[in-house]
């Protein structure tokens, strides 16, 4: 990318305005997230700096709305529900995902790309539809309502991201490993446990954050299926906003956003984790 | 000859079984293996998504409360024509006043009233009406008299011709009014009124707008991908951060951000009040609105334009592009003629990917799209949760499925299901 010693005037110009370019690209990208920071520390409850906040001023500032969400009987049930389901629906997905996925990415698995398909349209439907079709579904069987059927719902939605990760996890898989262990004699549960597990498992924990955050982030399914006693933190951010906007959905937002900061560390050391497994050095 | 023997002669396995069958009992045994791990996750998506998915397709055609509430009337009614000039015979009359009798006692009557309503307004109150004062009369001598006494319109053609035509078990009228078609009462299709028409007005806002923020993605996707792939590891891995930033963000935490930033009172507003572009009472109104709808949805879509698009200029090699230039292009030229060709299939790839989600997105358009900026699944919602019209919302559902099922296809033929990467 760097410019050339004998790069002319005009390309000199063009590469200049290429990077700005980037930067405001860049900047659209971020900004947004950044200005949540301050905003939940506003003094005011508003959606907008306030001039004293502009000055500094250490009075504009507060972190009520903090105390707020750590108090309120509303987000805390909000916090918990979410906990519970992304809990439960990560074990679900992650457990039927890994064993789907280990079955398809054998070499002799018939109807593959059909069967692939199927499994993993809940990430393809646009979330609307299967919302909907969720909860004509389990209302008519009594689900609708409940947390199991909001788990269940969450389960079905994560599983495409655990059967996609760990088979990409699969197909750089060195079978002779295997059937060394097996020339060696060792039973295939064993050589299951002992040489395939610890080799998938970077894959399996990165499809299982993909789950978790699947249901965690997930707010229309939860809308249709789930009612008031299964609220998420989506759920409750999604009707703070239409009904009340107060400032504690920008504090929750810091917080999420912290999360998220986590998340993508804890998959990057992963990913690089999963390719010296493999034997590729990142260049 | 030797060979010619050998090949008569069959080979055996250890135990004595011939080598052919032992090897296909094997090929079995794994593709059994295989095909059972795959099972429990198959039959869980079965149950928990694509059985519901039918369903709803199931419902966007199911007509059976007709049969349900007027079960001896549709009976009856199959001896009347559709475009006859008198009413029906009056044992259809007797027919109408039992099972609505029934209906009115079992309090279950105005349900088909409401679904008869989406056909022909006024039905409902039809209903209502009749319910309440036949609960009173006895079972008459002239029931098409009776009825006509409740209420004249059971002695309008219009009344007779909409049951008779929704008296099957199977109705397209809920197709018909996704598509804001109706039946006339002769049978025939006609569009409705250019003042009733809604929902092909939404389908094309909706495509209009997910092909905006296709292309606004391509455009601001584009420079930020090239920048990424073509500066050091180092940098580039930092720039993949920011980009995975957003992506990782919760979706309601990136629509309040927006919020916060475009409203009235919000944060450019206030910016560009504060530098005097805008006077206090000339503030922009970019939300709730198509514009709020676009921004928002342009950064929550950008990184999946981006992602795919660096992964395919990653692997055009620089020397292209510099082999172009020795050659006399222009950068234009080498950029247009070598560069741009080689990253169509990212381009393909991210922009199908990004109007597919468009297409279907609920939050950030209920949210920041006020009324001139919400999106088809906007109504989907709107019929499941307030007006009740379960089989319309099933309707415009099943449309915008057949729509994504047809660009996932295209999906799959330029860049594959199986080559799907995340993160």
């Amino acid at each position: 990318m760097a410019l050339p010693i004998h790069a002319s005037i005009g390309e000199r110009v063009w590469h200049y305005c290429f990077i700005a370019i980037c930067v405001s690209v860049f900047f659209f990208l971020i900004f947004p997230i950044l200005i949540i920071l301050p905003l939940s520390f506003n003094q005011q409850p508003y959606f907008s700096f306030t001039a004293e906040m502009l000055r500094l001023q250490p009075e504009a500032f507060t972190t009520k709305w903090y105390q707020e969400f750590f108090t309120s009987l509303n987000w805390q049930g909000a916090v918990k529900n979410s906990f519970i389901i992304a809990f439960f629906a990560t074990i679900i997905s992650t457990f039927l995902g890994t064993l789907a996925a280990l079955g398809l990415s054998r070499p002799d698995f018939p109807f593959k790309t059909t069967i692939m398909g199927l499994l993993i349209s809940p990430m393809v439907v646009p979330l609307i539809i299967s919302a909907a079709g969720m909860f004509f579904f389990y209302s008519r069987i009594g689900l609708q309502g409940t947390h199991i059927g909001v788990i269940l719902a969450h389960s079905a939605l994560a599983t495409p991201f655990v059967v996609i990760v760990v088979t990409a996890t699969l197909s750089g898989f060195d079978h002779s490993l295997t059937r060394a262990a097996a020339s060696l004699g060792s039973p295939p549960t064993h050589t299951f446990f002992h040489i395939t597990v610890p080799l998938i498992m970077p894959g399996v924990i990165s499809g299982a954050l993909f789950a978790f955050i699947t249901s965690f982030d997930e707010v229309v399914v939860v809308l249709f299926v789930g009612s008031y006693k299964q609220r998420t933190i989506p759920w409750q951010m999604f009707s703070g906003i239409r009904e009340q906007i107060s400032p504690t959905i920008m504090a929750v937002a810091t917080i999420l956003i912290t999360l998220s900061v986590i998340m993508l560390i804890l998959l990057e050391l992963l990913r690089r984790r999963n390719e010296r497994l493999r034997g590729i050095t990142p260049h | 000859m030797a060979i010619a023997e050998a090949q008569n002669e069959v080979i055996t396995t250890a135990d004595g079984v011939p080598l052919k069958i032992s090897l296909k009992k094997a090929l079995w045994q794994r593709k059994k293996t295989a095909l059972l791990l795959v099972a429990p996750l198959f039959f869980f998506v079965l149950i928990t998504f694509l059985i519901p998915i039918f369903d709803m397709l199931l419902r966007s055609v199911d007509n059976s409360i007709v049969a349900e509430q007027f079960p001896t009337v549709v009976v009856e009614i199959r001896n009347w024509e559709l475009n006859s000039t008198e009413l029906p015979d009056e044992a259809t009359f007797q027919a109408l006043f039992k099972d609505f009798k029934a209906g009115a006692i079992e309090k279950t009557i105005s349900r088909l009233g409401r679904r008869l309503n989406y056909e022909l307004s006024g039905m409902s109150s039809l209903f209502r009406k009749t319910a309440r004062k036949i609960k009173k009369v006895e079972t008459p001598e002239s029931a098409t008299e009776t009825m006509i006494a409740l209420d004249k319109k059971w002695g309008k053609l219009e009344t007779w011709r909409l049951i008779k035509r929704e008296s099957g078990k199977y109705t397209s009228s809920y197709y018909l009014s996704a598509v804001d078609a109706k039946k006339t009462s002769d049978g025939s299709i006609s569009m409705k009124d250019e003042d009733r028409q809604i929902y092909l007005g939404l389908f094309w806002r909706t495509i209009k707008l997910s092909t905006a923020i296709t292309l606004l993605t391509i455009i601001l996707g584009y420079p930020i991908a090239y920048l990424m792939a073509t500066v050091k590891t180092k940098t580039s891995n930092l720039l993949i951060i920011l980009v995975l930033l957003p992506f990782w963000t919760s979706l309601l935490v990136r629509t309040s951000a927006w919020i916060a930033l475009l409203q009235k009172e919000g944060v450019i507003n206030d910016i560009l009040v504060a530098i005097g572009v805008l006077s206090d009472d000339g503030r922009l109104a970019m939300i709730h609105n198509e514009t709020g709808t676009i921004i928002a949805m342009t950064h929550i879509l950008l990184p999946f334009m981006v992602l795919p698009l660096f992964s395919v200029m990653k692997t055009i090699p620089p020397s292209y592009v510099r082999a172009a230039r020795s050659m006399g292009a222009t950068p234009f030229t080498a950029f247009r003629r070598v560069y741009l060709p080689n990253t169509i299939a990212g381009i393909g790839a991210g922009g199908i990917l990004v109007f597919i989600l468009a297409i279907g997105y609920y939050i950030t358009p209920a949210l920041v799209g006020g009324t001139k900026g919400t999106l088809i699944s906007n109504f989907i919602a709107h019929h499941i949760s307030s007006s009740l019209n379960w089989g319309l919302a099933a309707a415009l559902g099943a449309i915008l499925l057949a729509l994504v099922l047809i660009l996932y296809i295209l999906y799959d033929k330029i860049v594959g299901i199986s080559n799907m990467r995340l993160g």
